[in-house]
């Protein structure tokens, strides 16, 4: 039974041996420096455009344009005295770090990261004479992985908080947790309408079937186009609340609970938070990138630069997010707890599920051969009423309960 | 292969559940449980039922787990209960006698197949068909052969999910019975955080 692991992909089919471990090895050892690399890269992009954004400079000392800042402060991070409160609970406090950024590692395991997939290519790269896909795994539960893995980040942020054994930690790890279990409905509902779409759950089949010939020859064929955008603005949304960035930073929101559930930590402990939370921009970009934008497949690049084009559409596509997180967190304010709860719960979950059944509805019209027109059209009507109903019902009742005083903000 | 992973599983399993049983502290039997929950999901893995694995990881460690350290954190794990005192008289000795008697139903059952642990095996067609993706199996059996289990399952969370939030709901006229309580004097911290309550209330 183990055997059907090793199929998983074609560098296992002859047996393992050296060659096959090295190789894989190998790949470990790239995905994580890329990570490291890129986590490097994203602290300083951030700070670059958040200056501009404000007409300051930025980091300009160390290196050229400043590139070299964040080493710089992970040295220091390391030098550092490492503070262990006194009425922390130890073994939580040394263990919540490395929970919070193990999982934001591993999300990234299930990116491809090139190859091509033009023509029914199956993304395929052949390093020293062996075939072999370019990510870490291929699962077939590849999407569940990115579910399940982030759904482990949460136990890093809440034990850091609960461990700290101050107020302001647990507060935050408190609003973190419900605020990540909240919007992973939402995320998952968002990947059941891509999942229906696209038919499997591995994140490879996902991309080779989005670098099919899309609608008229020329607009990609994209899940976020298949699926109607409002699943992908939903996951959009989710992945930023999943990720506790602003605008749903309340969880280390600096003027309410100090530095939120790492308050307490000092030194490299400190530096691991620190990491996983840059890190979750670029593999959060990853994933929607290779989840809806068709990841690493798109035209060949010409002449000698050919077998780098996968890599080439992939980093242009997450950079392109990238600079969206960016953008987002230096113009958008921080929302309202309440706020918080009911854009999750009233508005994402319900136009989601609606969604789904109109999408549900589609594919079940094509297969039995309705008339295009009259589902969209009885769809929308139901769904869209349905929804709106629910909708304004919900703030409704909202607006009342919180006229009332009966919420908490 | 396969038995080296299935005795590193069981190991990680066991490792946690009598971490479970035998903590002090309930948040680290809580982390105990998520441990054997990994061990699961990994024999999961190697019976080649990836599916489930990736379930038991996102609804079990990701959700439920999560809900367990919850309600530990917010009543407060500070609290020791006094354990000289039984809250139903000859409540240990029921449950010594439960606890063999739980025991002895599977030993038993086992004798009784002839030490064979899992009995004849079902021929409702192998899962870890490798030709049949897991997910689509199960789409397949669920879909099928066990639509009415499903559907009455989905029911029944949907009834408990009702019957919780009618429990919390507050009665519509909420706000007329809240009457302002006189603020008492506040000698220890627990008087001074029940009158923060009261007094909370009483604004709302």
């Amino acid at each position: 039974m183990i055997g059907a692991i090793y199929a998983l992909d074609p560098l296992y089919l002859d047996g393992v041996g050296l060659a096959e471990v090295l190789i894989t090895l190998g790949k470990v050892l790239v995905t994580f420096l890329i990570l490291l690399l890129s986590v490097l890269f994203m602290v300083w992009f951030e700070r670059k455009v958040i200056a501009d954004m404000q007409n300051r400079v930025g980091p300009n000392r160390a290196g050229p344009f400043g590139l070299l800042q964040t080493l710089a402060d992970g040295l220091k991070l390391i030098v550092k005295e490492d503070l262990i409160p006194n009425r922390s609970r130890r073994f939580v406090f040394a263990l919540a770090p490395f929970l919070s950024v193990i999982p934001a590692f591993l999300v990234f395991a299930v990116v491809p990261l090139g190859g091509t997939f033009s023509e029914g290519d199956p993304g395929i790269v052949t390093i020293a004479g062996h075939e072999t896909f370019a990510q870490l795994a291929d699962p077939p539960i590849g999407v569940l992985w990115i579910l399940a893995v982030s759904s482990i980040g949460v136990y890093g942020v809440m034990l850091a908080g609960w461990s700290s054994g101050s107020k302001y930690p647990l507060l935050g790890s408190v609003r973190a947790t419900a605020q990540m279990v909240s919007y992973e409905a939402a995320m998952g509902l968002s990947i059941a309408t891509l999942i229906m779409t696209t038919g499997s759950l591995s994140t490879r089949t996902m991309v080779s079937v989005q670098a099919g010939e899309g609608f008229a020859g020329f607009v990609p064929n994209w899940n976020v186009i298949l699926t109607g955008i409002v699943p992908f603005a939903i996951f959009f949304i989710a992945a930023l609340a999943e990720t506790n960035r602003p605008p749903f930073d309340l969880v280390e929101a600096e003027q309410e609970l100090v530095g939120g559930f790492h308050t307490e930590y000092s030194s490299i402990r400190f530096g691991m938070f620190f990491v996983a939370e840059f890190m979750h921009p670029v593999t959060m970009s990853a994933v929607i990138v290779t989840l809806w934008f068709g990841g690493p497949a798109g035209p060949l690049l010409p002449g000698f630069l050919e077998p780098v084009s996968g890599v080439f559409w992939l980093v242009a596509k997450v950079f392109v997010f990238l600079y969206i997180f960016v953008l987002i967190r230096g113009t958008l304010p921080r929302f309202r707890y309440d706020q918080l709860m009911d854009l999750g719960w009233k508005v994402l979950i319900p136009l989601q599920l609606g969604w789904l059944l109109l999408l549900a509805a589609l594919n079940v019209g094509r297969d039995e051969g309705w008339n295009y027109a009259v589902v969209i059209g009885i769809g929308f009507f139901v769904v869209g009423g349905a929804t709106f109903f629910l909708l304004s019902r919900a703030s409704e009742v909202s607006r009342q309960r919180r006229e009332l005083g009966e919420v908490d903000a | 292969m396969e038995t080296f992973v299935f005795f590193v599983a069981a190991a990680i399993c066991l490792a946690g559940a009598l971490g479970v049983v035998l903590s002090k502290n309930p948040v680290h039997s809580a982390l105990s449980l998520v441990g054997t929950l990994f061990g699961v999901a990994v024999l999961f893995v190697a019976q080649n039922a990836n599916f489930l694995a990736a379930v038991q990881v996102i609804i079990y460690a990701g959700a439920i787990v999560v809900l367990f350290l919850f309600v530990i954190m917010l009543l407060g794990v500070d609290r020791a209960e006094n354990l000289s005192v039984d809250p139903l008289v000859g409540q240990r000795a029921a449950a010594i006698v439960a606890g063999v008697a739980i025991f002895a139903l599977p030993v038993a059952a086992l004798a009784t197949t002839g030490w064979d642990a899992t009995g004849a095996i079902a021929n409702l067609g192998s899962v870890s068909d490798s030709a049949v993706p897991d997910v689509e199996g199960i789409g397949r059996v669920l879909f099928t052969r066990y639509i009415f289990a499903l559907e009455i399952t989905s029911i029944l969370l949907a009834i408990a999910v009702v019957g919780a939030v009618m429990l919390a709901k507050k009665s519509p006229k909420a706000a007329d019975m809240i009457v302002d309580l006189p603020a008492r004097p506040t000698s220890t911290d627990a008087d001074a955080a029940s009158a923060d309550a009261t007094s909370e209330e009483g604004t709302a």
